[in-house]
Formats: structure tokens, sequence, C-alpha cells
């Protein structure tokens, strides 16, 4: 299954490898991690996109747990939570295609950013689904280039993740 | 007090009260070797190869629970050293391992001996650190010496630029260490341990399987007493040996690939199995699809909460240090209303007693030919069982592990985890510094003493007078078992030609050779050897070079799919 885990860890150089490291070493799937600073300088904020089996995933958990640097780790699945991550996608827009496009966009509640006479770049952010979804509402041939963040995710409510 | 990095460096093991660094010097630490050069409280022991610094730092921490330290220059000095950083970090080894690194300017430049050191190290240690700045040398320091020994012991990494070690700053060293981000925890959840007891005392088939937690973790003494006073079987895995006396009846012997019949058995068909800071390690349980038994319910005591239900799912897990744990269940056990079943508990022993006779370790000896299991039975008497016994890797750690019945804890020095062939002799040295007047012997092979044999040149200089116990076979033993059982005999590079004359090597750096060829001269040969308090020994066994290593699971089966003898081939 997949799994969303969010990680606070030590703002240091080489956080970032151990925990990819890990992941390597260890055989463990990731399919998107991004990480950034917090509001507090000497933290910064992971989150990780994975899958596996109960048992794996606790695996994870714990040997994530294990790493020196890291300082909190939360399976988002655990509970409730809002997941989404930002696309941005330049898109060959010519002719007929152009309003197409446009309308396409405004669906998903996407914007565009940037414009030439034969592209749009595009805006978007949701969860995976959403975006997946846009992408495969485009024909194929007109994509020109995709960039993506990878999922945030942050739990509903009340609930807090700090140290 | 205002120091130099260098002085710091070492200011920080004085403070920590740290007898014995073991390395080699090189330009990236020629700054700490000035600042040890200027002190007499920290001595420092010149190995000939990084590989053993480390092999002997850990071996010290392996005999006296100590943390071990060694020093390596940068680039080749750390790389020389990784075997052995993996090494102890496989086994759980507390050691803080300080390498110099080129000054910050020039790292990411390729600089001359310049290796990424975090990098390449990542993997292997408990944690490590590249310290940028002299002011954060001191803290650093602490943090490392306060991580390799709390909670899961480990190997750390302390990466020191050459300018951070001349640069200078005011020394204090930090009288405590707290880190947000690393809390161990020692006490155990007490619902979970009331649960664990219940759940003994009414076991019917209970089996106890003492791992090299016990070891790490001081805890031997409670291992024993909990044993005892249930009256349950008990096994040690090859890293847990000690943790429970092996001449106790209670005893069924190692378990796992090459652990005895009964303890295999008993693994198996117990309803209830507490494991004590053993891992479930492969080498141990085999496959575990195979090891899973419908109803069998286990209890597994650990530290380390990722070592809980990694290959095998548990009952009851109990997270904490062994010693507070054990504590508390032989508290409850005292107080316990129900008491044991004697009954089922008597069939269940006479169930381990028929195993028993199977006298799976019984082997043929020979007039004619030595072999190995009577050397190591030879050597078990010639030291009354009382010795420190290190080993390399391979059918000679084996045969040590079964016939030496180690009543003692940190007694017996091997690579289990990692398996590195090199480990003994390096491993006896750390292990005769720490305890010069104690009798120290290295089980080894014609192959794996080559891997570190230049220690004989240190040996000598530090007149550590170790007795080197070479069952040589002339083969890559081990291998060769495999490639007999599994590949059709097909010897392929197994065979270890040209050897040195092994006596005239001793003796060329100073020592006393032996060579023994005959069966009637093992006793006589270990008596004198250890009568020489003050010599480097080194005895070479010619044994029979058709030996195997029985029983024998082999790897990915079951434990109950045991050889026992050549007779099962
Ligand atoms: C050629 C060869 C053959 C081998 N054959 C065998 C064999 O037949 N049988 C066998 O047993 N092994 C064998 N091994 C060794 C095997 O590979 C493993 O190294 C070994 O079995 C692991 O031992 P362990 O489970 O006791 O764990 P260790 O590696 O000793 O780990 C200790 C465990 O205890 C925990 N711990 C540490 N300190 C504490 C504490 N204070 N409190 C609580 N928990 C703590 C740790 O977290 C860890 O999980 C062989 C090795 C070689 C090289
Ligand atoms: C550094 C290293 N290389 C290779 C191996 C694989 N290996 C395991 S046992 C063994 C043979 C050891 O031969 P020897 O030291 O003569 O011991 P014997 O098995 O003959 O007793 C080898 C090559 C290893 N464990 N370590
Ligand atoms: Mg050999």
């Amino acid at each position: 299954m997949r799994h969303i885990l969010s990680l606070l860890l030590e703002n240091e150089s080489g956080a970032l490898s151990r925990v990819a490291g890990l992941f390597s070493a260890r055989g463990y799937n990731i399919e998107a991690l991004s990480v950034a600073p917090t509001e507090d300088p000497t933290l910064s904020r992971m989150t990780i996109v994975t899958s596996g089996s109960d048992d794996v995933i606790e695996q994870i958990t714990k040997q994530l747990n294990k790493l020196i640097d890291v300082v909190k780790v939360f399976d988002l699945n655990e509970g409730r939570y809002i997941e989404r991550e930002l696309m941005l996608v330049k898109i060959r827009a010519e002719g007929t295609d152009r309003e197409e496009i446009k309308r396409t966009a405004d669906i998903f509640r996407g914007r565009v950013i940037d414009v030439t006479d034969r592209t749009y770049t595009i805006e978007l952010t949701g969860p995976r689904d959403k975006l997946d979804a846009f992408l495969e509402a485009i024909d194929s041939s007109l994509i020109l280039e995709t960039v993506r963040t990878g999922a945030s995710g942050i739990g509903r409510g009340e609930w807090i993740l700090r140290v | 007090m205002r120091l130099t990095g260098a002085e710091i460096a070492i200011q920080c093991l004085v403070e920590e009260n740290v007898p014995y660094v073991f390395g080699y010097p090189g330009g990236a630490v020629l700054h700490i070797y000035d600042a040890l050069f200027n002190q007499d409280k920290v001595r420092h022991i010149l190995v000939r190869h990084e590989q053993a610094a480390l092999h002997a730092a850990d071996a010290y921490a392996r005999a006296t629970g100590r943390p071990g330290v060694a020093l390596v220059t940068s680039g080749p000095g750390v790389t020389n050293a990784v075997t052995g950083i993996a090494t102890a970090y496989m086994d759980s080894i507390p050691m803080v391992i300080i390498s110099g690194q080129v000054p910050t300017p020039a790292i990411g430049l390729d600089a001359f001996q310049e290796v990424d050191t975090v990098g390449i190290t990542r993997p292997c240690v408990k944690h490590n650190f590249l310290v940028k700045h002299v002011d954060e040398l001191a803290s650093t320091m602490k943090k490392a010496f306060y991580v390799a020994t709390s909670g899961r012991p480990g190997p750390v990494l302390v990466d020191i630029p050459k300018d951070v070690s001349q640069h200078i700053t005011e020394f204090d060293y930090p009288k405590s260490v707290s880190m947000r981000s690393y809390n161990p925890v020692n006490k155990g959840h007490t619902g979970q341990i009331k649960k664990a007891v219940q759940m003994l005392m009414e076991a019917k088939r209970p089996m106890i399987y003492v791992g090299g937690g016990a070891i790490l973790g001081d805890a031997s003494h409670l291992v024993t007493k909990l044993v005892k006073d249930l009256g349950y079987p008990c096994t040690n895995t090859l890293m847990g040996l000690g943790a429970f006396p092996a001449t106790d009846p209670q005893f069924v012997g190692m378990l796992g690939m090459h652990g005895t019949y009964e303890a295999n058995l008993a693994m198996q068909h117990c309803d209830v199995l507490l494991a004590v800071g053993a891992r479930f390690d492969d080498r141990v349980i085999g496959n575990p699809q195979h090891f899973y038994v419908e109803g069998r319910r286990i209890i597994h005591i650990d530290i380390d909460p990722s070592s809980i239900s990694k290959r095998v799912r548990v009952d009851v897990p109990i997270v904490g240090n062994i010693i507070d744990v054990l504590n508390e269940m032989l508290k409850l056990v005292e107080e316990s209303p129900v008491s044991v079943d004697a009954l089922a508990l008597k069939q269940w022993w006479q169930q381990i007693n028929t195993w028993r006779e199977r006298q799976c370790l019984k082997y043929t000896n020979s007039t004619e030919i030595i072999k190995p299991q009577y050397v190591i039975e030879k050597l078990y008497e010639a030291t009354q069982g009382d010795a420190i016994v290190t080993s390399d890797v391979g059918q000679h750690q084996m045969w040590a592990a079964q016939y030496y019945k180690f009543d003692k804890p940190r007694r017996w020095l091997n690579s289990g985890g990692l398996g590195t062939m090199g480990f003994g002799l390096p491993a006896a040295m750390g292990a005769q510094l720490a305890f010069p007047d104690m009798p120290v012997a290295c089980v080894t092979g014609e192959a794996s003493i080559q891997m570190c044999i230049q220690e004989l040149s240190t040996c000598k200089q530090y007149h550590l007078p170790v007795k080197i116990v070479n069952l040589n076979n002339r083969y890559l033993g081990m291998v060769r078992q495999w490639q007999e059982i599994l590949h059709g005999n097909r010897y392929s590079e197994s065979y270890m030609d040209a050897l040195p004359d092994f006596v005239k090597l001793a003796e060329s750096y100073g020592h006393v050779g032996m060579r023994i060829e005959n069966p009637a001269d093992v006793e006589g040969a270990l008596k004198e050897a250890f009568s020489l308090k003050d010599r480097v020994v080194f005895l070479d066994f010619l044994t029979d070079q058709t030996e195997n290593v029985f029983p024998m699971v082999k790897a990915g089966a079951g434990l109950t799919e045991m050889l026992l003898g050549a007779e099962d081939l």
C-alpha cells in the first residue's frame, strides 16, 4: 500500500543523504521525496511517498527513527491527512488546441503562468491523482515537459507534527 | 584553556578515560600525532595496517565493554579502515574512529588523499560527523562517545579536516550531552513485561534464546539467574556464547547453521520462545517461512525496535535494555502466584535429552592425523577454559565456538555479522592489551591469518604474547565444505597453495614457531606454548584436510533440516 511519511530532521548537511541512502541500501520503494527547511531553521521537513506491505512500512519507520539526524517520523496514513503536489507543465498550444488546453486547465483549476505563440506553461496543484488525470486529459503528443515536486502532506484538523 | 583542535581531540580521549588508541599516521593527522607526542595519558599503538587498528580497538571494546578508539589518516587510511568499521557495525560494537580529512578549503577539489569519508562510511557506522569548525570539536567528540556507547552500541566516526586540527579555541569538555533526535529507551513497557512473564510461566515447552545483546548489555548474570530460576533450556547464538555458561546442564549448545541438534530442534518445537538480545539472523533461524510454527509464541527483548519483527513476527515485543527488563522480569517471576508447570517441563527435558543422545558434536578422533576439534578440546584443557579466545572466519571459527565451552561473557571475540577474515590476530592484540595477564588465543586458519599476518610485528613491538592456534588444513576450508556439499566437489580456487613456512615466518618476526603434525604432540605443544608467558607462539597444526563442520543447516533451509555428518551428504 502507498504511504506518505512525514519527517522532521536536523537541518544538517548529510541528513538527506542518510535518508536516501537508507532507502537504497535496504531496497525500500521510494516514489517521491521532498524536503525544505521549516519555520525553525534548525529543522527540515521531509515528505516521503513510499509503498510496501505493513511489515515493510513498519521497518521503514523504525529504520528512519534509528537515524540520528531524524527527530520525528509520522506515517500520515495513520490518520486523516491532506496531500498536495505542485506540477509545472509546458504544452504545445497552437491553433484550435490553444482554446481546448486553456479550457481543460480551467476545469482542473490550473493557471497559465507563461505563454508564447506556440506554448502554454501551466501550474497545477492537487493530490497526485488529480495531476495524473490532467495529464491524461491532454493529448500526450502535445506535452513538452513536466516538473513535479512530489507530494507534501499534512495531518487534518488539530493534529500537529512538531518536536 | 586554549588548545589546538589536535590537542582537543586528544584531551577528549583523556576525559573519556581512553587508555589506548590504535592507529597509523599520515599527512592529514600530523597535528593530532604531534599532540599525542606531547602527552603520556593516552597510549598509541602503532599497527601495521589500518584494518588491524580497527579490529584491535574493536576487540578491546568486546573484551572490556568500554569503547575502542582508532585513529587513521584521510584517503587510504580511511579506506583501509572501512572493513574494520563494518565489522564493528555488524556486531554492534561501541567504537569511536577519528579520521583525518583534507583541509576544509580543499574539500571537494579532489585534493591529495581526499575521499568522501562521511559518504563512504555512512552505511556502516551508527553515526558520523564531519567537524567543520574547531569550536564544534569537543561537543562532537562528546556526542560521538555518547552515541557509540548508548542504546544499541556501534561505531561512530569523527572526520577532522587538517585545518580544524590546527586551529585554536577555548577547550571545554561538556559534562553531559542531550540530543533531541536521539533518546534510546532503557526501561521496558511494564504491561508487556507482565504479559511476557505470564506467558513464560504458563509455557509447557519453553526455550530461552540469548544473543550478543546480553553480552553487549553486560546482562549475563541476569540471564543466568532467569534461566536457573525457571529451570528452562537455554541456547546462545554465536555472538552470545558465554552469556549463559556452556558447562551448565541447562545449556543446550549454540543454535543455528552450525548449532547443535538439540538447540535447533528445541527452537522449532518449543511453545514459548524468549529471545534476549538476539536478532533472528539468517544463520540462526534459516528460512523464516520454515521457522514459523503455528501456535508458538515469541517474546523478544531488544533495545533496537528495528531488530524486532524484522525477520520474524513476534507476539510480545519488549523494547528496552536487557538489564532493566530482566530485573523487572525476575521480580515478577519471584512474585508470580503460579509456578512453572513442573510436569510439562520434565517431559520437555526428557524430549530434549533424547535429542541430546544423538551426540551431534561427536567426532571420530584419529591417531594418525590431527582432528581440528581435538585441538580445540585440548586448547580448552590447556587454558582451563578460562582464556580469551579470538578467531578468524571459517571452519576453525565454528569448531572453536562448538568445542571451547565458554562459561563467561567477553571471552569469545569473533566477527559474526560481517564474517571478516583477518579479524583474529589484531583482535587478540586488543584483548591482550586490555588484559595483560590473561592467556589470549587466536584460533585461525592458514588463509585467514594471512589477511593480517603483518601484525606479528605489532605484537613484537608491544610485547603482546598472544598464542596463535593455526588449524592449517591447506584449504579455504569453509569454502571447500560448501563446494563439497553444494557444488559437486568442484573445489574452485579453494586450495591454499604456496603456503609460507609459518614456523620460520614467526621466527623472522622474533617469535616462537611450532609445527605440530602428530595428534600425540597436540597437548604437549599447547602446554608448552602457554607456559611461554611472555612470548608470542605460533602453533601451526597440520589438520585433517577433509574434515567438515557438522551439524550443518544449508543456507535457506529450515532449522530441522540438519546434516549431522558425512553420512547425511
Ligand atoms: C562462518 C559463519 C557461520 C555462522 N554460523 C552461525 C551459527 O551457526 N549460529 C549462530 O548463532 N550464528 C552464526 N553466525 C553468526 C551470525 O552471522 C550472526 O552474526 C549472529 O548469529 C548474530 O547474533 P545475535 O542474534 O546474537 O545478534 P547480535 O549481532 O549480537 O546483535 C545483538 C542484538 O542485541 C541487541 N542489543 C544490544 N545491546 C542490547 C541491550 N543492552 N539490551 C537489549 N538489546 C540489546 C541489538 O539491538 C541486536 O539486535 C555465523 C557467522 C559466520 C561468519
Ligand atoms: C575477507 C573475507 N574474504 C572472504 C571470505 C569468505 N570466506 C569465508 S570462510 C573462508 C575460508 C577461510 O579459510 P581459513 O582461514 O583457512 O579457515 P578454514 O575454513 O580452513 O578453517 C572464506 C574465503 C571472508 N569471510 N572474509
Ligand atoms: Mg584453512
